[in-house]
């Protein structure tokens, strides 16, 4: 089967560096599914689950949105933060939800926006570490601290 | 120089717990330069992909104008200093400091804002009444994206709101652990986008090409100061490491001069003690 190099780069790290088949992300404009061989493309990438789909099966990342550029050879997602299941804490991020709900539900002198926004994050968070256990951890495994 | 004995031997005592204490810095220091060296280069494949992205993209958008990348009239300058929060670096922050007030000198206030990262720099601007328009100290000793992207955005936005018309970093420019250079750089407006390399083609944009190129442009900027806060970073525990290391060595100098006048001091006694023996002898006779 055909494949397309993937990196996903934050400021701090180089998150992934895989050879995968296919891609789902959600850009500024929309879901999006990249095959190899796409054409050269520029989007902006917000927040979500990005699902690749590798040889040896399925994977989930967490991306805290960033930008999005497919090149012939190479799909780059340059991410203000990304995690695989691996780098997840799960007992943060529970944390994190049980905070970010308390917050929402008190409504009065909070950031609203802000709570949401870290609300989802945890739910992502958790989203990944559950999808990508049942989907076997195929990304990274070894090479991550 | 007849001293007490038993000065000098205090005085070595606590000139050896001095030297332990700048040794055991030292070493901290290094350490720590390793650390942010290697997030340093962890770093440059973030940077690399954005400068290519942007010079693609600017080929494909040309058309397209940005805030960032426009020459306004200079009204006002905006300065990023970068000092440690701590001292015991040598020269460290003195050099930063001293190479902003050269800066400053040559302005009035309201021409020009400062924005601190680290507490030496931020005390000293304070204290004495220069602008400071934003702030952030405790940056961590290997910083991460996030602990300065508050100050990174707010810049970068003062700047497109127009409340200054060009940006410089004044930091540490990290050479190697032992050197460091004092820089007074311009960031903004970007100057340095658009060299496209050969092979990129033309892309489609996802929404489109303008908002693409307006959301990655501040990006870029803030990825320009996570860097340099980075490379300050490196440089300060390399000063650190080097004004520590000097520290040891001059304590272990005065152990050893004070160990001479130790031995000194002995014989000498012994000498009188002698002296008063063979004395109090030939009395006797």
């Amino acid at each position: 089967m055909s494949s397309v190099l993937l990196e996903v780069v934050t400021p701090e790290r180089l998150v992934v560096s895989e050879q995968v088949n296919f891609i789902t992300v959600l850009t500024g404009g929309g879901e999006l599914g990249i095959l190899p061989h796409h054409a050269p493309l520029a989007a902006t990438v917000k927040p979500c689950i990005v699902k690749v789909r590798t040889d040896a099966g399925e994977d989930y990342i967490n991306v805290n949105g960033g930008f999005l550029e497919i090149q012939p050879d190479k799909v780059t997602i340059l991410a203000d933060a990304a995690e695989l299941a691996s780098m997840i804490d799960v007992a943060r991020a529970q944390a994190a939800k049980e905070r970010a709900e308390r917050r929402l539900a008190q409504r009065e002198g909070v950031d609203v926006l802000r709570a949401e926004l870290a609300l989802q994050r945890a739910l992502r968070r958790l989203e990944v570490v559950e999808l990508s256990g049942k989907a076997g951890n195929v990304l990274g495994s070894g090479n991550q601290k | 120089m007849p001293q007490n004995q038993r000065d000098i031997k205090r005085r070595i005592q606590s000139t050896k717990n001095t030297a332990q204490i700048t040794k055991a810095m030292e070493m901290v220091a290094a350490a720590k330069l390793r650390r942010v060296q290697e997030a340093v280069q962890q770093s440059k494949p973030y940077l690399a992909k954005m400068q290519s992205m942007l010079a693609g993209i600017s080929k494909s958008a040309r058309w397209v104008k940005h805030p960032l990348l426009a020459e306004r009239p200079i009204r006002r300058t905006g300065y990023l200093v970068i000092t440690g929060d701590r001292g015991l670096a040598g020269p460290y922050n003195s050099q930063i400091i001293r190479t902003a007030l050269q800066e400053f000198r040559r302005r009035d206030k309201d021409t020009y804002v400062i924005y601190a990262i680290g507490r030496r720099g931020r005390d000293f601007f304070r204290k004495h009444g220069y602008p400071v328009g934003g702030e952030v100290v405790g940056v961590p000793d290997v910083p991460t994206y996030d602990s300065v992207r508050d100050l990174a955005t707010q810049v970068v936005q003062a700047y497109a709101d127009e409340q200054f018309d060009e940006l410089y970093f004044i930091y540490n420019e990290f050479i190697n652990p032992v050197t460091q250079r004092p820089v007074v750089k311009k960031v903004l407006p970007l100057s340095d986008v658009g060299e496209a390399p050969a092979s990129s083609a033309q892309y489609l944009f996802e929404p489109d090409a303008e908002t693409v190129f307006a959301s990655l442009l501040p990006r870029y900027a803030e990825t320009l100061v996570y860097q340099a806060v980075l490379d300050a970073k490196a440089s300060f525990h390399g000063a650190q490491m080097t004004a520590m290391g000097n520290a040891t060595d001059a304590a272990k100098e005065m152990i050893e001069s004070l160990t001479l006048q130790l031995n000194r001091a002995r014989q000498a006694a012994i000498t009188t003690q002698i002296v008063e023996i063979v004395g109090g002898a030939e009395a006797l006779k």
